[in-house]
């Protein structure tokens, strides 16, 4: 697909860059402290902090991902957005409250609260550091999504543009900026998000998608062949010629040559039919074309329709509403793709064909995560399945840029009470993921080289306005998202790795000066890293990260909470059992083969999400190890009445304003 | 270099009832959410299963949602009474 900015989009964009790194030079001025700076004083408004908790868990991985993810696999998408609100059921319900009561600056003060020891800093700055890295990866991927579109300029402009804003906004002025960037960005992807799913319900569903009358529905041209053997048939339509018939697996596909020029067809044998297919054809002397032509001529067609409603193939539905619009799909069928790569003499073509799929198949699991045995799916399949929603459920509550919010309010009372304003924001936003992704599903506005652009490009068919304002929103979005994750991760280098493990300790200007320097080598990293992972899906990604979260620091976390046998090398083996199990599963994992390695073979794990092996080998080992090591290591701190340990704490807390506020 | 809270509170004396109710809550989400899995892995089928116009994957997906809203809501307000009773406790006392 070809994008073009347009002087309207760029204008907003703009403003919105401008007023996020205003925001950071006002409140760069007032941060002084290292309570300041990492934590916001402890002074932001719980009703603040929890529309910022929703702009830090709305990523990109939630807006594109889910969104692109729904699109392109129907409810398994949905599935990340059920998965991922669980998961603060436990922040709420298990973590809010006990984080805020035994924590300062970052998730490793309150697991080491209790033991005062050097190995639980340093696993829990190490791990902090990873899971940051990973959840990082999947923003600056989506940041370089956005760009092309919005601004016309290539993936690697995108996240280097966001890299060098973030850690701008991070290292001006930390976590009081961030939080209201976080804040403005949340609030307005709410509203937005409403606004869209409006505009889709306004518009219903045809089978003939033409996008407001832009964009003129696209028929894929079909034609009848006979003497259909392995290698050759005949074509019904004497203005074509046979050129070749290449093989994918199943899969057959016919090139065609008419005037002059080649096409490629799928065929289906039952039918004797060939249908026309979207391709992107790479010439033995790397010329590119897209759909036979090269890519400025713009040939490229709509994707993404329903082929009938009701068993009706020529129908438009307007003015619906979200019961109507979800029964609407489930009785029809909705118009997939599907992608095959094969060799076509000396060039090398990819084939997007299409793939009918029943409107009940669509709004049931099934078409991404394989469950039904009687549709082939295999244990590991199911475990596959079971692993994701498990990291999904664990992970929230286990993510060091989200407990670190916890630490930006009053009392845990102000904690709790921000965690349920952001369940009941975020619960709102991920309702409407299953409309936005439904609609761009079937409004003819997918782009097939990049299931991350569906949120986005949906808004664009409702006009260039809407489309400038959705993505300025989205762009924020991963700015402010990718803000909170380097002030994590500059945290626990400077807070947690620097000062605490060190004897001596750092100053308060120094241990700043070092968050900001940890925060410009993370926003570096994450850089580098975005550009490596171009094209894997956010959302995916995420899942990643959720595990990793979820197996290295959940166990930890809620044992310390729930059980008084704890000890600080359970703890630590907790840690590190989770992240190597985690990280060495996802390493050895099929997907990993297959989209980051680029390697034909099978992998020795079956399943591409390790939560459902790395989360209980965590708990284990920390039961594991705290019963071995009992009576050896003893608790230095009995676990913290509030009091006791905010007497200890409120060193230049206190003098921090941020801003006044009240719960 | 302390590592305790970064501000200063009163002392929480509803604190073991929120726990409680906190673990109960949750393991009553928790078991609808795994039954949601179970589901899903185990009985398809039942997903696919009409509920009115929509299915049981849309109304049980969307249901998770709506309760965890819900019990989030009934969760602070019970924790607010508590801490209210906590609150009146300790001025008597």
């Amino acid at each position: 697909m070809n994008y073009v900015a347009s002087p309207w989009a760029v204008g907003i964009f703009v403003a919105f860059v401008a007023m996020v790194l205003a925001i950071s030079y006002h409140f760069a001025r007032r941060t002084k402290t290292a309570a300041g700076y990492f934590a916001a004083g402890g002074q932001i408004h719980w009703s603040v902090n929890g529309v910022a908790f929703a702009g830090d868990y709305l990523s990109a991985a939630s807006f594109l991902g889910i969104c692109g993810m729904i699109a392109t696999y129907g409810y398994d998408g949905f599935l990340y957005s059920i998965g991922y609100l669980a998961g603060w059921v436990v922040a709420l319900f298990v973590v809010a409250e006990p984080m805020k009561r035994l924590g300062k600056f970052t998730f490793t003060d309150a697991l080491d609260a209790k033991f005062n020891s050097r190995g639980i800093r340093l696993m829990g700055a190490i791990s902090t550091l990873l899971v940051s890295l990973f959840y990082l990866i999947p923003q600056m991927v989506g940041a370089g999504t956005l760009v092309t579109p919005l601004l016309g300029l290539p993936h690697e402009a995108g996240v280097v543009m966001v890299g060098v804003i973030v850690v701008l906004i991070v290292a001006t002025a930390g976590m009081a900026s961030t939080t209201y960037v976080q804040f403005l960005k949340g609030g307005l992807l709410i509203v937005f998000s409403l606004v869209l799913v409006f505009l889709v319900l306004s518009r219903g569903l045809t089978t003939a998608p033409d996008q407001g009358g832009n964009v003129p529905a696209h028929r894929y041209a079909t034609v009848a062949v006979s003497d259909v053997t392995d290698d050759s048939l005949t074509v019904v339509d004497p203005a074509y010629t046979l050129g070749a018939v290449l093989h994918s697996g199943p899969l057959v596909f016919v090139r065609l040559e008419k005037d002059g020029e080649s096409s490629y067809w799928k065929l289906d044998a039952a039918t004797s039919v060939l249908t026309e297919t979207e391709t992107i054809l790479v010439k033995a002397d790397g010329t590119t074309l897209y759909n036979g032509a090269p890519k400025a001529e713009g040939r490229f067609f709509q994707v993404g329709n329903m082929s009938d409603i009701g068993g009706d193939a020529d129908i438009t539905l307007t003015t619906m509403d979200l019961l109507s619009f979800s029964a609407a799909i489930k009785s029809g069928t909705v118009v997939r793709w599907g992608k095959a790569s094969v060799p076509d003499g000396t060039d090398h073509v990819t084939i997007f064909y299409q793939k009918p799929t029943s409107g009940s198949d669509v709004m049931a699991p099934g078409l991404k995560y394989k469950v039904d045995a009687a549709k082939g799916a295999t244990t590991a399949d199911r475990l596959n399945f079971i692993s994701l929603m498990l990291a999904l459920f664990c992970g929230t509550a286990a993510l060091p840029h989200i407990l670190i919010r916890y630490y930006t309010v009053k009392s845990p009372e102000a904690a709790r009470k921000s965690t349920i304003v952001a369940i009941a924001t975020i619960g709102l936003f991920y309702l409407l993921t299953l409309y936005m992704g439904l609609g761009a599903m079937t409004s003819g506005v997918l782009d097939l080289t990049n299931d991350n652009m569906a949120a986005p490009l949906l808004a664009k068919s409702f006009g260039i306005s809407i489309f400038a304002v959705i993505s300025a929103i989205a762009f924020a979005t991963v700015l402010g998202t990718v803000s909170g994750l380097i002030v994590a991760a500059s945290g626990a280098v400077a807070h947690d790795l620097m000062d605490r493990l060190s004897k001596k300790g750092l100053a308060e200007k120094k241990k700043v000066t070092a968050g900001k320097i940890a925060a410009i080598g993370v926003g570096a990293v994450a850089i580098v890293l975005g550009i490596l992972f171009k094209s894997m899906n956010v959302s995916f990604l995420v899942g990643w990260a959720f595990a990793v979260a979820a197996s290295a620091n959940l166990p930890s976390i809620v044992m310390i909470l729930f059980w008084k046998r704890t000890t600080s090398q359970g703890v630590i083996a907790s840690i590190t059992t989770g992240l190597v199990a985690s990280l060495g599963l996802i390493l050895l994992s099929q997907e990993t083969f297959d989209l980051v390695y680029h390697v034909q073979a099978t992998a020795p794990v079956p399943v591409s999400n390790p939560a459902i092996f790395s989360v209980p080998l965590s708990f284990l080992a920390l039961v594991v190890v705290s019963l071995l090591t009992k009576g050896r290591a003893k608790a230095v701190i009995p676990a913290a009445p509030a009091e006791a340990e905010a007497v200890a704490a409120a060193e230049g807390a206190a003098a921090e304003g941020v801003e006044a506020a009240d719960d | 270099m302390s590592h305790g809270p970064a501000t200063e509170w009163k002392e929480d004396g509803a604190s073991a009832y929120k726990t409680r109710l906190g673990v109960i809550m949750f393991l009553v989400y928790a078991a609808v959410y795994a039954a949601f899995i179970l589901i899903g892995v185990f009985a398809p089928s039942w997903m696919r299963a009409d509920v009115g116009s929509l299915n049981v994957a849309i109304v049980y997906g969307f249901g998770l949602i709506v309760l965890a809203v819900v019990l989030a809501f009934v969760y602070n307000h019970l924790c607010t009474l508590a801490e209210r009773r906590a609150g009146k406790k300790e001025e008597i006392l």
